[in-house]
């Protein structure tokens, strides 16, 4: 809980929902009749609705992406070291939007909201929603806020591949786009991480194909195992190493299975307090979506036929130490965007924490945000 | 805005509207004094810490290592390749030099020159490496791990069969002399050269 809001915080915000009565037919083929998308704003859109920010999230993320709910809230929002007043994407100037994406578990229509043909929970009923969906319903939602044009799509991880779609997709309704610490798509060895993960989850016998919610019970060990490998690729072996090393929770090891290194606590405290909080439908769904993601697929394959179509400048991000998404995948979409002769800026950030690097607050990875961002507000806001 | 007289050297060079790859660009400062004559293109450089400083310039920067080559870039997709003070900081300068005249249709490349009489006086009759205005590093901490002198670099142009097209030999202060005129691998402190691969 924070005692008093941190002056450089968006302070305390409430989510809103926008109710979409027009069905939205899913790259799947199935539609959604009716759905609701819960979403958080910071800062104000300025008359000529030329600064507004949108934040894509990542795997297990949600709308809440600055600021408290609640004074008796823990923790801000999950990116609130770069959203805020005086921070890198500045809400003196910017305003904020960040969403729960469709198939989510944290407002927006998902797995475990009521499904209207049997009244019951959807579970694994709910279809199949892709990167597309997304940026499809991302736009409804801009619609409805009467933003024509962003200043700038923002994501790291799966949230840069959004960002990157919607830069391919809708070229001509965002300026600037930033994609950190992403991949043009997934590789054999990421999908091969994410069929772990789902097998975990499939195997835990209180999964019951998906229909828990019915059985009155949560596939708590699944989710939780899916959750501790994802965990580990989010990680370098350096930063597992300097935060934990081989420190034993009790003074000599007890010749059991029993946790008895810190990292084992660490990942069972992690993974336990996960699987109470997230939708086992939804994890499986939102790894499938990484999976399937592939721009390049609606271009015969050619990854920089499909950036041709870009109009929006591009910061890209790596980080040195992410071998989840590595720097070579970023470079990949560097390397597509300069053969399309694209406005790009690449940064390699040297950080020793993974693929999580993103999330934090790295004083050189925050500089070259800053800048950037300064740079969008000189370009899109009027002085 | 004023350059370091070396880039605005350069700058003088390039003419308006030319798509350029600036190897090695620092801060930004001369791409971003070329975009105001209409310059475009992407400056590379492997410091982190000076991304945002590009960022600031306005300019495009990738950052990249110049020892992995060029790889990211097509054959001659830029009207210039400028490489200034870096050659002598990269492990195979020719490969770099090969790399750069296959991504450019022509290139400008400046180096500090190792021929400087006092750099030949402090290693005949010192006995030690050279220290200067252009080269101020001891031996063993200076980036500049492949020093040559203006006769070296004009011979590698000709091995790989680069034309040059104009070259430029200044002292430190960036002034000409009659004595850099006559002897220009004595006394020319900097030089600089236009380059293009041979028809």
């Amino acid at each position: 809980m924070p005692d008093s809001i941190p002056a450089n915080s968006v302070g305390l915000v409430s989510p809103q929902t926008l109710h979409i009565e027009t069905p939205i037919t899913l790259e799947c083929g199935q539609a959604l009749p009716a759905y609701d998308l819960v979403f958080e704003t910071h800062g104000k859109l300025n008359q000529s609705t030329s600064n507004a920010i949108l934040i894509c999230h990542a795997l297990s993320g949600d709308h809440h992406v600055a600021g408290y709910h609640a004074m008796e809230d823990k923790k801000p929002g999950w990116w609130d070291n770069v959203i805020g007043p005086g921070k890198a994407i500045d809400t003196n100037h910017f305003f904020v939007v960040c969403l729960n994406n469709l198939g989510g578990c944290n407002g927006s229509t998902g797995p475990t909201s009521i499904n209207p043909d049997t009244n019951t929970p959807y579970g694994p009923d709910f279809p199949i929603v892709t990167v597309n969906d997304w940026v499809k319903s991302q736009a409804i939602l801009a619609d409805n806020l009467n933003i024509q044009q962003w200043a700038a799509v923002v994501g790291g991880s799966l949230g840069g591949m959004q960002a990157m779609q919607w830069a391919i997709s809708l070229p001509e309704r965002l300026k600037h786009v930033l994609i950190i610490a992403a991949a043009p798509k997934l590789s054999a060895q990421n999908i091969a991480f994410n069929e772990v993960a789902r097998t975990a989850i499939k195997a835990d016998p209180e999964f019951h194909e998906g229909y828990y919610a019915s059985h009155d019970t949560l596939p708590r060990k699944g989710l939780g195992l899916a959750r501790m490998l994802g965990h580990i690729t989010y990680l370098s072996d350096e930063a597992m190493g300097e935060k934990f090393g081989r420190e034993l929770r009790h003074d000599s090891i007890n010749y059991g299975f029993d946790v008895e290194f810190q990292i084992e606590s660490y990942l069972r405290y992690q993974s336990e307090s996960f699987a109470e909080q997230f939708d086992a439908n939804t994890y499986l769904l939102m790894t499938k979506a990484l999976d399937y993601f592939d721009p390049a697929s609606a271009f015969e394959g050619d990854f920089a036929q499909a950036v041709s179509k870009i109009q929006a400048k591009c910061l890209v991000i790596s980080f040195t130490t992410d071998w989840r998404f590595s720097p070579e995948r970023s470079q990949e979409i560097v390397n597509a965007l300069l053969s399309e002769n694209k406005e790009v800026t690449y940064a390699e950030i040297e950080a020793t924490q993974g693929h999580d690097a993103f999330l934090l607050p790295i004083s050189r990875y925050h500089d070259i945000f800053t800048a950037y961002m300064k740079k969008v507000a000189s370009e899109v806001i009027p002085s | 805005m004023s350059l370091r007289p070396d880039l605005q050297i350069i700058f003088d060079w390039i003419p308006a509207g030319a798509h350029i790859l600036d190897l090695g660009s620092g801060d930004g400062t001369l791409l971003a004094a070329l975009q105001q004559h209409d310059v475009t293109g992407y400056g590379l450089e492997i410091d982190n810490s000076q991304i945002a400083h590009c960022i600031e310039s306005g300019i495009n920067v990738i950052q990249a290592d110049l020892d992995q080559g060029l790889p990211q870039f097509a054959d001659q997709s830029f009207d210039y390749v400028i490489l200034s003070q870096t050659l002598q900081a990269v492990k195979r300068p020719d490969f770099l030099l090969d790399e750069i005249i296959r991504v450019g249709k022509q290139a400008i490349i400046g180096f500090p020159n190792f021929g400087h009489w006092q750099c030949r006086l402090q290693l005949v009759f010192g006995g030690h490496m050279p220290i200067s205005r252009t080269l101020p590093n001891r031996w063993y901490d200076s980036a500049n791990i492949h020093l040559c002198t203006i006769k070296d670099f004009e011979n590698l142009c000709t091995d790989k069969q680069v034309h040059i097209q104009q070259r430029c030999i200044v002292d430190h202060a960036h002034q000409d002399s009659l004595g850099i005129k006559i002897a220009p691998n004595l006394f020319g402190e900097i030089a600089l050269y236009q380059i293009k691969k041979s028809d």
